[in-house]
């Protein structure tokens, strides 16, 4: 019967080409703009660590100025950021199963072939803590040790890239790296590891790529350095790099790994008691207000999904809505027009629930057909996109799979049939004998 | 007119008409508020940055050698970059206005010995440059003075030096100094070390921030200092060409520094206009999504009129024949589609008023967007309704042409 309805569906749409291709254009624009929206908030709202976002938590404490809070646009938000002194005191604490405190900055590499020039590398000065909570995955070695950050060791760990550069892709561990003027011995290599957000550091550019070296914390503090990213204080410091580390200047990214919620309240409640200190030193004139964010609460406290996004994917459906709209009304007039057709099929002994599969069958047919035709509109949009953002990890990442074409098909059904109901159903209101008298 | 006839045949097609008439108001509602949110992407787009953005480019130098002599290392770059032909001029500089990073620091017209509640903190990008930078930038002094070479000082990490004076631009000058001539009134910066202060020695028309989104984005400050490793032993270096000479300037700036000193890493080497279009990708991105939407939302309700009409019109086939045979001229026949669309369309402007100014007020909450200028609603109103006509303006052309013969026939 089925097959039946698919052919008498057939020779009504060839019918009426130009309606039909414009009924199937509609739905195929909206299915386009929609999914081309979804795929970048998709891919923008996605989280890395989301199979152990309870565990992984920002630590945010409100060191602010007494007059003025960190965002004025968020008046209760702590400063997203660290000082030295209290990330330093958190990490020596360790009251978390892991803590890693880091901040961003370059460093030279002089590599040991003479033909390939020094360069600079995207360093990432950090705690040992930062590979168990952010697992990277390494294809030789592994991270260095809590006692080699406190000796300040010259150990690194470099990704799948730097490695390819000097070392020609083997196993460098053990091997020497000149990072900075110093040695340094190889102690992991990275896998290709793109997390996209870039969770741990997404202030500029949550979706750039990771640093490509990893060296110990305490090495940039051995060395006066500082962050290439943001430095933020609301008062003088004393002077020198001395002045720096015991200031109330933010300026380094600090996480914790918990056992699960409660674990989480525990190390909030030993934050809480922390401040409660510093406060007899003078430190924190704010009230106490600090955090334990978990991953995705981090993503969503920080906004990086961008607001222009949202709105795009707002219009996107709404254009889709006046699309479905749009093929109501054709549908409607289509299947009205064909009255006297239907009240023939219903006098010779078609019943309802016959005639409402047949023209229902014709709606899933245009669906079906739009829901392709969408296809390679959102293919067409995600290169539009990619050229928008060429340079940036949304240009690698524009990309369709096949969960986004499964789910494009199957929405262009749905709608479409949705679509179809009313007009089917007022098709199926037709009387015969009115429509055969009038014949 | 045939008004009330045309309507109570509306009336006997509800539905048609809703659809027709809700498709238009959302049409309306989106259609106005993309062009609002485009026209302020392009008037942020083009603010001018205060800078002869497309003679300038970037180029940093890092040094790693554990002997390497910054401060010989600056004067010498500077010095080649300034000879090289078509260069106008050149400056280090901390950070680059467009560039999306660079230094804030809250300064005040107060010193600090006045208690922290009533010093008022007044936010500000600085710039740290030499006594070129005001020409390189391509900066306008409207008063005061430039800097001189004496002016000059170095920063490094345990010597702040003496940013004795400073240039500020007139926005920042009135913002401090409501009462107009901040020339010659201090500023209080902490840049010189804590409690330092500064004084404006001249006031430049106009000078970006480096971060394009910033409310406060016209608040710079022009500090004469080198960085002498004050963070690193880095330098950045801000270069202006003769018109048309940027290009190959570039190509000859970092071939000669890479060549004059072996001990550090020559990078970053980009124009301004490179800096530009990054920072504003996003607006440019939202202009051209919004511009799609909108040309397609156009088409789709127009084709869909078409369609609907097309319909309409051979339902009726035999009701205009018999109007045809009783006198109607074929103007009247067209007529009564077009003015049948006005009505439709009409309603769903009404409609589309409401949803225009809901999802302004929506946009204006959550998107600290302003109000919808009043001219935008009607504009688009009459839009529409000309989309409207045109879409009609085919169909009705045909059922104009319909014969009086078919009055006589059965279908």
């Amino acid at each position: 019967m089925f097959a039946y309805y698919l052919r008498l569906a057939m020779i009504s749409l060839k019918r009426n080409r130009i309606l039909t291709a414009l009924m199937v254009a509609a739905i195929a624009l909206g299915i386009g703009m929609s999914m081309t929206s979804m795929t970048v908030l998709h891919m923008m709202g996605s989280n890395p660590m989301s199979y152990k976002d309870e565990q992984v938590r920002r630590v945010q404490l409100d060191n602010w100025d007494v007059n003025e809070p960190w965002d004025e646009d968020y008046p209760t938000e702590p400063p997203d950021l660290m000082t030295y002194q209290d990330a330093n005191n958190l990490v020596n604490a360790h009251k978390a199963e892991h803590e890693a405190a880091f901040f961003p900055n370059v460093l030279p590499v002089e590599p040991e072939k003479r033909e390939i020039k020094p360069y600079m590398v995207e360093a990432l000065f950090t705690t040992a803590g930062f590979f168990p909570i952010f697992e990277p995955p390494f294809r030789y070695g592994g991270g260095w040790s809590p006692a080699e950050d406190r000796s300040a060791a010259r150990v690194a760990v470099i990704d799948a890239e730097t490695n390819d550069k000097l070392f020609g892709g083997e196993n460098s561990v053990g091997r020497k790296v000149r990072l900075g003027g110093e040695d340094f011995t190889v102690v992991g290599v990275l896998e290709k590891w793109r997390p996209t957000p870039r969770v741990y550091h997404v202030a500029n550019g949550a979706f750039n790529d990771p640093q490509s070296v990893f060296v110990p914390f305490s090495f940039g503090i051995e060395k006066k350095m500082n962050s290439n990213s943001n430095n933020s204080c609301y008062k003088d410091s004393e002077p020198g790099y001395e002045g720096l580390l015991v200031s109330d200047c933010i300026w380094i990214d600090m996480w914790v790994q918990v056992k699960d919620e409660a674990d989480a309240q525990r190390y909030l409640g030993f934050l809480n008691d922390y401040v409660g200190e510093q406060k007899k030193t003078g430190r924190f004139p704010r009230p106490v207000n600090n955090r334990v964010y978990s991953v995705s609460q981090f993503l969503q406290a920080q906004r990086v999904v961008g607001r222009d996004v949202r709105t795009q994917v707002w219009l996107a459906f709404a254009f889709f809505a006046v699309c479905l709209i749009n093929t109501v009304g054709l549908l409607l007039a289509k299947f009205m027009g064909k009255a006297p057709e239907i009240g023939l099929r219903r006098a010779v002994g078609a019943s309802k629930p016959a005639v409402f599969a047949q023209y229902l069958t014709e709606s899933g047919l245009v669906g079906i057909a739009g829901g392709l035709l969408g296809l390679v509109f959102t293919g067409l949009g995600l290169l539009a996109l990619r050229k928008l953002y060429a340079g940036t990890s949304i240009e690698r990442l524009a990309e369709l799979d096949w969960v986004m074409v499964g789910l494009s098909l199957l929405i262009a059904l749905v709608a479409s049939l949705i679509a179809g109901l009313y007009p089917t159903w007022r098709a199926c209101q037709v009387q015969p004998a009115t429509q055969l008298k009038t014949q | 007119m045939e008004f009330r006839p045309i309507l109570n045949a509306l009336m006997r097609n509800k539905t048609g008409l809703l659809l027709i008439a809700l498709q238009v108001a959302i049409t309306l509602a989106i259609v106005c508020n993309s062009v609002f949110i485009i026209l302020q992407r392009i008037e942020k787009v083009n603010r001018p940055s205060g800078m002869d953005e497309t003679a300038l480019f970037t180029i940093t130098s890092l040094g790693f050698a554990p002997d390497f002599d910054l401060r010989g290392s600056l004067r010498q770059d500077l010095e080649a970059l300034r000879a090289i032909p078509g260069v106008i001029d050149a400056t280090t500089i901390n950070s680059v206005p467009l560039s999306n990073g660079g230094w804030s620091e809250g300064i005040s017209t107060l010193p600090e010995s006045v208690p922290e509640e009533q010093r008022k903190n007044t936010p500000t990008s600085i710039y740290i440059v030499d006594d070129h930078g005001v020409n390189t930038l391509g900066a306008h002094l409207v008063s005061g003075r430039n800097f001189t070479a004496d002016d000059v000082s170095y920063r490094s990490r345990d010597d702040k030096g003496t940013p004795n004076s400073v240039i500020v631009t007139q926005v920042l000058a009135d913002q401090l100094y409501p009462d107009g001539n901040a020339i010659g009134k201090p500023v209080y910066s902490g840049l010189g070390g804590k409690g330092s202060s500064s004084t404006i020695v001249g006031i430049l028309e106009r000078l970006q921030a480096p971060w394009v989104g910033w409310d406060k984005v016209e608040h710079a400050m022009l500090v004469p200092q080198y960085q002498d490793g004050e963070f690193d032993s880095s330098a950045r270096y801000l270069v202006r060409t003769q018109p048309g000479r940027r290009d190959e300037v570039m190509k000859e700036a970092e071939s000669k520094l890479g060549a004059i000193n072996t001990g550090r890493i020559v990078r970053g080497l980009r124009s301004i206009e490179e800096v530009r279009g990054e920072s504003y990708r996003q607006d440019r991105a939202m202009t051209i999504v919004l511009t799609t939407v909108i040309f397609s939302l156009l088409a789709v309700t127009g084709l869909g009129i078409v369609g609907m009409v097309s319909f309409w019109v051979t339902r009726r086939v035999k009701q205009i024949g018999t109007r045809r045979a009783l006198g109607a001229r074929r103007f009247d026949i067209r007529r009564y589609f077009m003015i049948e669309n006005v009505i439709v369309v009409g309603i769903g402007i009404a409609l589309g008023l409401l949803l225009t100014y809901g999802f302004n007020l929506w946009l204006m909450k959550h998107y600290e967007l302003p109000r919808l200028a009043w001219y935008y609603a009607p504009l688009g109103a009459l839009t529409v309704l000309l989309l409207g006509q045109l879409a009609v303006f085919g169909p009705a052309t045909r059922a104009s042409r319909v014969s009086p013969a078919v009055a006589t026939r059965t279908v």
